[in-house]
């Protein structure tokens, strides 16, 4: 045994050292991190809809961690080490083959879209790749007395049944309403937060002005720009078409306030969302995200430019400085 | 250093060699069968990313099929695979028998049970935690810890019964990251300090500590005796190897925190990762031009033998993919690859490449010497061309794929965009697992020719080099 006592031994002792200095000790010290301001405990049913989530392996595209990088701005304020106090078992992922849901809650309040989404994605998403989860539903003949059917688009449904969730899709559903990022006490969390001017990449920030250049005020608008941040933050929703889904999600084509030329109404429901619309006679139950945290006055404009100059319609186009106007008015 | 070489086991009785011939065989056996189904699943995940309703329903869902072909291929074939050839070439190089094929035997059915039950478990949807490689339920992982302390046990017993007084480079790796994985499956299994953002650094040493400190030096382990057996030359440097192994003991744990690059875990310990991924390239160049060297001037030979060519391909696939791990490491790079699919080319390139190519090359080498049978040429050929170009096909449209999907969200498109970019890639990805697939299918074949199979003539020169590995 002379030589396997060093060697093996040894080595063993050294590895053993290692793991406690790189492994048990951080997660002593990391693990009692205290909450931050704001961050609460899972409700029972939010606890319930987290284990759904772990168990059908959803981390493993979807990432809960947003970094101090520009790329990252769009899933909320960089995470903190206080947000992941009750995150037990973490859910940080290391892949994101689809979007990060860190503020799910926040970007996607509609519980409607998160149903219909759940139970197939390319019913809201035509390119999605994500599964569906449409054995987290039953299709019965009739929903219970007080039970919503989704509502889902007609290439979807049946005609003779309705869709209703599991109580398994209700808690996950639960739970993602439940991320929610607290706000920073500083204002800065949402232009960006921890500064650090060498991780940022020049790509994003040298690109908004230099495109804005491209259109005078009050002239046009930058389309290209209008298209594609529509595509990042409406057509969920409201679909590349512009129509909606019926039931679910109102059209903007042709709609009376996005061709009214007084332009208050429609910049202001972008910028602090909606409630219970009533489009057309309809009411939507849905909930609409505001985006006066997210978005800059001009992106603002130019969404709108894009919206009041698509599909037919033909709204009198508005400029940033409008979006500042309205901003600044109280709510 | 080259003692353990000539001795041999002539003093072996019969009936002990006949043991140690079948623990090999059984543990090549069950190994293969979980690499065809680990990655059979592998297949199936890779089509629906074009087809996402293809196998429908919470069974074959994505995100349960995820953790299963992992850990499969993890704990099922690569870690069953390595054990058995850690045996053979412990027993071989130290001139003993096994000091317990009781024990190895086992160790095989708690190995398979683990890997049964944890695959199970997972397809259920009883996971641990989404957490990478240490999903199946705690009381599943103290089934693949007895297993690994029951094998750790029976090498330690094995090598202390050899015949000179050196122990041979191979066995330091071979029961070393044995004991390593023992600690690592401890420290993961233990829940106390594993809250929140502390669980966090736990994944981060665990899921780099389970790859890198249990199958490469293993993969190491076999190389460092096949490599030799094969060329009959002994290895280029004997010191380089014992100073490949300190310095990949003490760099290789301290790097795991470089999978959480700007997460919350302090900065300074994304750091000290970063620097430590650099500090590899110690061992990785060690270790690698070691191999290389001890290859030098040999190249004929290597055309001739199939063996040869994969371990050829370990090595060359140690020195690329961990040189890659450390670029991959730095901020700059990270800010682009990290989370998207380069990753996932990365982790195949290494696991795929280093991992279950040395493995290919220590059965296909040791397994015909054990049992005297021969996998025919053409077999051996399919295999070696299927797996190298599917993996080749499969590595390139994910990196490329991965660089445009990170360069899509720097530039800040909408997030649908890089799902868009990537289908091309997904269906190349697609073509490249099919032909690793099939490759596996002819490996079963040959796996059986070797073990079952009526003993074939091979050709002079393979014929050549058995005699000489016997003798």
């Amino acid at each position: 045994m002379n030589k396997l006592v060093p060697i093996v031994g040894g080595s063993t002792l050294v590895y053993a050292c290692l793991a406690c200095m790189m492994g048990v000790l951080p997660g002593i010290e990391l693990s009692k991190v205290p909450a931050g301001p704001g961050v609460e405990p899972l409700t029972a049913l939010q606890s319930e809809g987290r284990e759904v989530y772990v168990a059908n392996g959803c981390s493993y595209c979807h990432t809960q961690q947003v970094r101090p990088l520009n790329q990252d701005k769009v899933f909320g304020r960089p995470s903190a080490a206080g947000d992941f106090a009750y995150q037990t078992p973490e859910l940080l992922g290391s892949e994101r083959t689809g979007p990060d849901l860190t503020n799910i809650g926040v970007r996607q309040p509609s519980s409607v879209w998160q149903y219909i989404h759940l139970y197939n994605p390319r019913a809201v998403v035509p390119e999605s790749i994500m599964p569906s989860f449409n054995w987290l539903f039953d299709v019965v003949d009739q929903a219970a007395s007080g039970v919503t059917p989704i509502p889902l688009p007609k290439a979807y449904a049946s005609a003779r049944s309705v869709v209703v969730p599991t109580h398994k899709a209700e808690a996950l559903i639960a739970y993602l309403a439940s991320l929610r990022q607290p706000p920073w006490a500083g204002t800065e969390a949402v232009s960006g937060g921890r500064p650090m001017p060498d991780m940022v990449s020049p790509t994003t920030t040298a690109s908004a002005p230099a495109s804005a250049s491209l259109a005078p005020p009050g002239i046009g608008y930058d389309a290209a720009k209008g298209a594609a941040l529509f595509t990042a933050n409406c057509s969920a929703c409201h679909q590349a078409n512009g129509e909606g889904l019926p039931g679910a999600f109102p059209s903007l084509k042709g709609d009376a306030v996005v061709n009214d030329d007084e332009a208050t109404k429609h910049i202001q429901v972008v910028l602090r969302g909606l409630h219970d619309a009533k489009v057309g006679g309809l009411v939507y139950g849905s909930a609409m995200p505001p985006f006066a945290a997210t978005l800059s006055d001009a992106e603002v404009a130019d969404i709108v430019d894009y919206e009041r100059s698509s599909w037919g319609n033909h709204g009198k186009p508005v400029i940033a400085a409008q979006v500042a106007a309205e901003r600044a008015k109280a709510q | 250093m080259q003692t353990e070489f000539t001795a041999e086991h002539s003093h072996l009785s019969e009936r002990d060699n006949r043991a140690l011939i079948s623990v090999f065989s059984a543990y090549t056996v069950t190994a293969t069968l979980w690499l065809l189904f680990a990655t059979g699943v592998g297949l199936l995940m890779a089509f629906k990313f074009g087809a996402p309703e293809f196998g429908p329903g919470a069974w074959l869902t994505f995100g349960r099929l995820r953790p299963i072909h992992t850990n499969a291929t993890f704990y099922g074939f690569a870690s069953i695979a390595l054990v058995g050839l850690g045996y053979y070439v412990a027993a071989r190089s130290s001139g003993a028998k096994l000091y317990s094929a009781t024990l190895a035997w086992a160790g095989l059915v708690l190995f398979n049970l683990a890997a049964l039950a944890g695959t199970i478990a997972l397809d259920l949807g009883y996971i641990d935690g989404d957490l990478e490689y240490r999903e199946w339920p705690w009381w599943i992982r103290l089934i693949f810890l007895a297993a690994l302390v029951v094998t750790a046990w029976n090498l330690i017993g094995t090598v202390a019964r050899r015949s000179s007084d050196d122990i041979y480079l191979s066995n330091w790796y071979i029961i070393g990251g044995t004991l390593w994985t023992c600690i690592i499956a401890v420290v993961a299994i233990v829940p106390w300090y594993q809250y929140g953002l502390g669980q966090v650094a736990v994944s981060g040493f665990y899921m780099h500590n389970a790859v890198g400190m249990w199958f490469t030096p293993l993969a190491l382990g076999i190389i460092y005796y096949t490599l030799p057996k094969l060329l009959n030359r002994p290895i280029y440097s004997y010191a380089l190897g014992v100073f490949a192994f300190w310095t990949n003991l003490l760099f290789y744990p301290i790097i795991g925190a470089h999978h959480f690059e700007f997460s919350p875990l302090p900065w300074w310990l994304q750091t000290i990762a970063i620097v430590f991924s650099v500090a590899m390239l110690v061992p990785v160049w060690g270790g690698s031009s070691n191999f290389l060297l001890t290859m030098r001037g040999r190249t004929s030979d290597m055309v001739h033998s199939y063996p040869l060519m994969f371990i050829f391909v370990a090595v060359m696939s140690y020195l690329i993919g961990s040189t890659q791990g450390t670029l991959e490491a730095f901020r700059s790079l990270q800010e682009v690859w990290h989370l998207t699919n380069f990753t996932v080319g990365h982790s195949h390139l290494t696991m795929y490449g280093i991992i279950v190519f040395a493995i290919w090359g220590g059965i296909y080498a040791l397994l015909p010497v054990a049992t005297g049978k021969q996998a025919s040429k053409l077999g051996m050929a399919l295999h070696f061309w299927m797996a190298l170009v599917g993996c080749f096909i499969y590595v390139t449209s994910l990196s490329v794929g991965g660089t445009i999907q990170g360069l899509d969200w720097v530039h800040g498109l909408p997030f649908i965009q890089s799902v868009v970019d990537m289908q091309g890639y997904y269906v190349w990805r697609g073509v490249g697992g099919l032909l690793m697939f099939l490759s596996h299918t002819v490996f079963g074949w040959n796996v059986w020719r070797m073990c079952y199979g009526p003993g074939a003539v091979a050709s002079p020169l393979e014929s050549l080099r058995a005699e000489e590995a016997v003798a």
